[in-house]
């Protein structure tokens, strides 16, 4: 890579510091700007009928009754909305082989998961919308369900979609090496578990949000947004409501959190942006909390078969999973419902040098509601799959469960190298994370307060995970399936005439901090105090195309961008510089604004004088003299899928074996994301993350009734980590930086909930060892523990 | 069912009268007909926090009260918290620590440990973490929002 490879010494550098947010105020003031906090003149409300049944046949649809409401503008069926709304399907051509029928954004005839929108009611006020919804009667005949993934493809299930002969959504097997021969060893021992992972579900605290505003004279439709990839729902709205992608506007101000959830394509939000469009009136439609539980994509639901042979010396010889996993009635639209599923394939034992690995796949259709992308896809089930079965392994064999990873991980000098399922990996650092984690937790004297506490009839425990995260995807990921959904991200930094660099850049800020890092680069690259440059994202009429800020691409993709399109517009201001000054240009500097004499260090001319030249006095230039005080670069990964991260974290447990209750003591994170842009930043995205991975681990979980109800619908009853029982997490890094971009930037949202869940199921397995006991479904609940210990 | 009553009430010290329909909860009336956008909806049945503000002196959820049974009652939100000098301080020291992400918990989550400090709470991180359990925050994991508050209770305003 070509590039301004001294910039992180540079005395004016922010890169690897810890500036605070600049939007940090705002937020603390109660000045967001969300979407619920639009009013717009004549705007309407929307709300919902949903099905109260996981599967029915819906026959007459009754809204006479709720028409004639006062205040009631609009009541839409999804016979009213097919003419203006084109099915959508979530296939993608590389997940070869997946299928899922074409869905409407309200149930037609059949109802396929309790929550499915089925009319839509407009009205002056969400509260009336509301109290019309309870005057629609609808004729439902309820089906059968098929809720069990495990029985979905049983001969005698009902089949969900009548187009096919099954309830099979997607298989995929990877067979490497010869795993049959190697499990057949008589000098292996053979580990075998089976693993639930119960279904979660994100709880973004602002919950889904759409306003719709559509100008008829124009054909412009504007949608403020609150996600995570403007340019995607640019395309997706324009495709299925037919306008012009360019008569489509995405505005993203201020996101309450997303993680995922508000990334996809949900009936509501394209049924609210159709009425916006028919009724030509701004339509705002907010989920509210129980319509989020029943409604917002879920993630996880998977049964793992796991089987791991390791030798004396504790050296892997096999490793095989079987993956079942339930995605709801549909593959959600349009980054699928297959793809969970094929990162646990891609990434189960990832860290370690396997020769003999066979996985297999089967994604199946259900009557609950749809499973799709949430923080660290397939992240949690295949590294505690993974790291479950090696630390289930080592006690059978008597060694430690350091000692064993030391054993296994790739060795830090031998990459570049592919893993046996093919991933890709560079500049990974596997062995030093480990050795990290065991000086920054003190390991040896853990064990000795473990020891000393089980003599007294306390139960901890310590778990450990090494791990991979996927980062900075490539066209590979989606693009390459048809989807649409950019891999590239651009940034334009342009000067003003004040001397200030404004920077838009397609990468979009939920909170993580995007905004600032973007900042901490362009006034670094370019030479300005940070607080000069002004940055604005998650508009696509004013930001450069791309993609959006997801699978930790964000800094690493986004910032890169940045990067360039900062170094790019400095050339072109020194060249200017060089023409006013009668100087070279490559003897030119900026530093704190000042175009400066690399040598001697003297201030030269201010970039605000500069600016005035260009813009007000033109006439002081040379003719052939045009500057160009903007510029525009956009930045891909091309040399890999995917850039992985690496890391190791460990939890350290207790458990009340009376009561099954667990206490997370404590928990460490060693994490090597590559270059760190900004390190207070980094650290609450790992916090963050180890934390919604804890909820996983003991807490979060949809309990659905064998008939499809959603039983825990509200925040009282679905539990979340709340501050008194999560622990201080600590974190340490290793800088390894990426060689597939100048920055050296890896992604780092996604590792905490990645590798926290194996963590934790180990420190409470390992605390129930000295009882015979052992867990291997999450949540790991109380009521499950005491089961685990055969008390109830 | 949209029966309406005239409240009185003093919000962020501004004397405001208005018809509110007897259904519409606290929260909704202020974010809907008083343009006050700063106390949040998460959950609407009490548990999430985000709508929490102070009501005559004690805080509360906005989302649990009727606008109607406020009427002739004092109330300070996120907008109006600026003017108290440990509320001032937290909203320095939540950014120093950065103790908030997205935003969207953070005025309840501030009049939470506002509560905690003015009820004159010590810096003991397991009794502010016990406090600030009916205020639910997805992004930070809360250790942030812990040292923010710790920081407030040893340094007051000398940051």
């Amino acid at each position: 890579m070509s590039g301004p490879l001294t910039l992180f010494d540079k005395p004016n550098s922010y890169i690897g510091k810890s500036v605070p947010r600049p939007d940090a105020r705002r937020l603390v003031e109660g000045r967001g700007k969300y979407v619920d906090d639009l009013q717009l003149p004549r705007m309407l409300h929307a709300a919902f009928v949903r099905s109260p049944h996981a599967h029915a046949e819906i026959g007459n649809i009754d809204t006479a009754e709720a028409t004639t409401l006062p205040g009631v503008i609009a009541v839409f069926t999804a016979d009213d909305l097919a003419d203006h709304v084109s099915p959508y399907v979530g296939v993608l051509t590389h997940l070869q082989g997946l299928r899922s029928p074409p869905q409407s954004p309200l149930a037609a005839d059949r109802a396929r998961w309790q929550g499915e929108p089925v009319v839509m009611i407009v009205a002056q006020s969400r509260a009336i919308a509301e109290d019309a919804c309870e005057l629609v009667d609808i004729d439902f005949e309820p089906l059968e369900t098929v809720c069990d993934a495990g029985t979905a493809l049983q001969d005698d299930a009902p089949v969900i979609h009548g187009e096919f002969d099954s309830n099979l959504a997607w298989q995929r097997t990877v067979d490497a090496g010869h795993v049959d021969d190697a499990f057949a060893r008589n000098d292996v021992t053979v580990i075998e578990r089976e693993f639930i992972f119960g279904r979660h579900t994100g709880v973004t605290l602002e919950p889904r949000a759409s306003v719709v505003e559509y100008d008829p004279s124009e054909a412009v439709l504007t949608y403020h947004y609150s996600g995570q990839a403007p340019h995607m729902m640019q395309a997706i709205l324009a495709k299925h409501l037919g306008l012009l992608e360019e008569n489509v506007h995405i505005v993203a101000r201020d996101v309450g959190g997303s993680f995922g959830i508000k990334i996809h394509t949900y009936g509501d939000d394209v049924a609210t942006a159709a009425a916006a469009k028919i009724l030509a009136r701004p339509v705002k439609f907010i989920a509210d909390r129980t319509e989020s539980f029943v409604s917002d994509i879920h993630a996880r639901d998977h049964t793992v078969r796991g089987r791991l042979a390791v030798d004396a010396e504790g050296k892997i010889a096999a490793l095989e999973i079987d993956n079942l996993t339930g995605i709801g009635p549909y593959s959600m639209y349009p980054r699928t419902s297959a793809i969970e599923c094929n990162q646990i394939l891609n990434l189960t034992g990832a860290p370690y040098a396997i020769e003999n690995y066979r996985a297999r796949g089967t994604v199946v259709f259900q009557n609950k509601n749809m499973m799709c992308q949430y923080r660290a896809v397939g992240h949690p089930v295949a590294m505690a799959v993974a790291d479950g079965l090696l630390e289930e392994a080592a006690h059978e064999i008597g060694m430690d469960v350091v000692d064993i990873r030391r054993r296994n991980l790739f060795a830090d000098n031998a990459y570049p190298i592919n893993s046996a399922a093919g991933m890709k990996f560079d500049d990974l650092s596997h062995q030093k994370a480990l050795e990290k984690l065991v000086r920054f937790m003190d390991y040896e004297a853990l064990r000795e307060d473990q020891a000393a506490a089980q003599k007294q009839n306390i139960y901890r425990g310590i778990g450990l995970v090494s791990m991979v995260e996927v980062t900075n995807p490539s066209p590979m990921f989606y693009g390459i399936g048809g989807a649409p959904i950019s891999a590239q991200d651009g940034a334009s930094v342009r000067l003003d005439a004040a001397g200030a660099p404004h920077v838009s850049a397609s990468i979009t800020e939920q909170g993580q901090g995007t905004n600032t890092i973007i900042a901490q680069i362009a006034a670094g690259v370019f030479g300005v105090d940070i607080d000069r440059v002004k940055v604005t994202t998650g508009d696509t009429a004013t930001t450069p195309y791309g993609g959006g800020t997801w699978a930790s691409r964000g800094a690493g993709i986004g910032g890169e961008a940045v990067l360039q399109a900062s170094h790019a517009l400095k050339q072109q201001v020194l060249d200017v510089a060089g023409v006013i000054l009668q100087a070279r240009s490559d003897q030119l500097d900026i530093v704190d604004g000042q175009v400066v004499d690399i040598e001697i260090g003297t201030q030269r001319i201010s970039l605000a004088d500069l600016g005035k030249i260009v813009y007000y006095r033109g006439n002081e230039l040379p003719a052939d003299v045009t500057p160009e005080l903007i510029a525009t670069r956009h930045y891909r990964v091309t040399d890999f899928p995917f850039v992985f991260t690496n890391g190791a974290m460990a939890a350290h447990v207790e458990i009340d074996v009376e009561t099954g209750f667990v206490t997370v003591l404590n928990f460490w994170a060693v994490e090597d994301c590559g270059r760190v842009i900004n390190p207070k930043l980094v650290d609450e995205q790992i916090r963050g993350g180890v934390v919604q991975g804890i909820g996983g681990a003991l807490y979060e979980e949809c309990i659905y009734s064998p008939d499809g109800q959603l039983q825990n619908a509200s925040m009282a009853d679905y539990l979340v980590p709340m501050a008194a029982e999560m622990p201080d997490i600590h974190i340490a890094h290793i800088e390894t930086p990426t060689k597939t971009s100048v920055l050296g930037a890896k992604g780092a949202g996604e590792a905490g909930t990645g590798g926290a869940p194996a963590a934790v199921m180990n420190a409470v397995n390992d605390a129930l060892r000295p009882l015979n006991a052992s867990i291997h479904q999450m949540p790991m609940t109380p009521q499950r523990i005491l089961k685990a210990l055969g008390k109830v | 069912m949209t029966k309406s009553q005239n409240i009185s009430v003093i919000i962020n010290g501004e004397p405001i009268s208005a018809s509110v329909p007897l259904r519409t909860n606290l929260v909704d009336f202020l974010r809907n007909q008083v343009g006050l956008t700063g106390s949040h909806v998460g959950c609407e049945h009490g548990v999430c926090g985000a709508c929490t503000l102070e009501v005559d002196g004690s805080m509360i959820r906005g989302c649990l009260m009727l606008a109607v049974q406020a009427d002739g009652a004092e109330i300070t939100t996120i907008e109006g918290f600026a003017d108290r000098e440990k509320a001032a301080q937290l909203q320095l020291s939540f950014q120093k620590y950065n103790a908030l992400q997205c935003g969207y918990c953070t005025p309840g989550m501030l009049a939470s440990a506002l509560e905690y400090i003015e009820a004159g709470g010590k810096a003991d991180r397991a009794a502010i973490r016990q406090h600030l359990s009916g205020n639910y925050c997805r992004c930070t994991g809360y250790q942030s929002i812990v040292d923010a508050v710790v920081a407030v209770i040893e340094q007051g305003g000398k940051q």
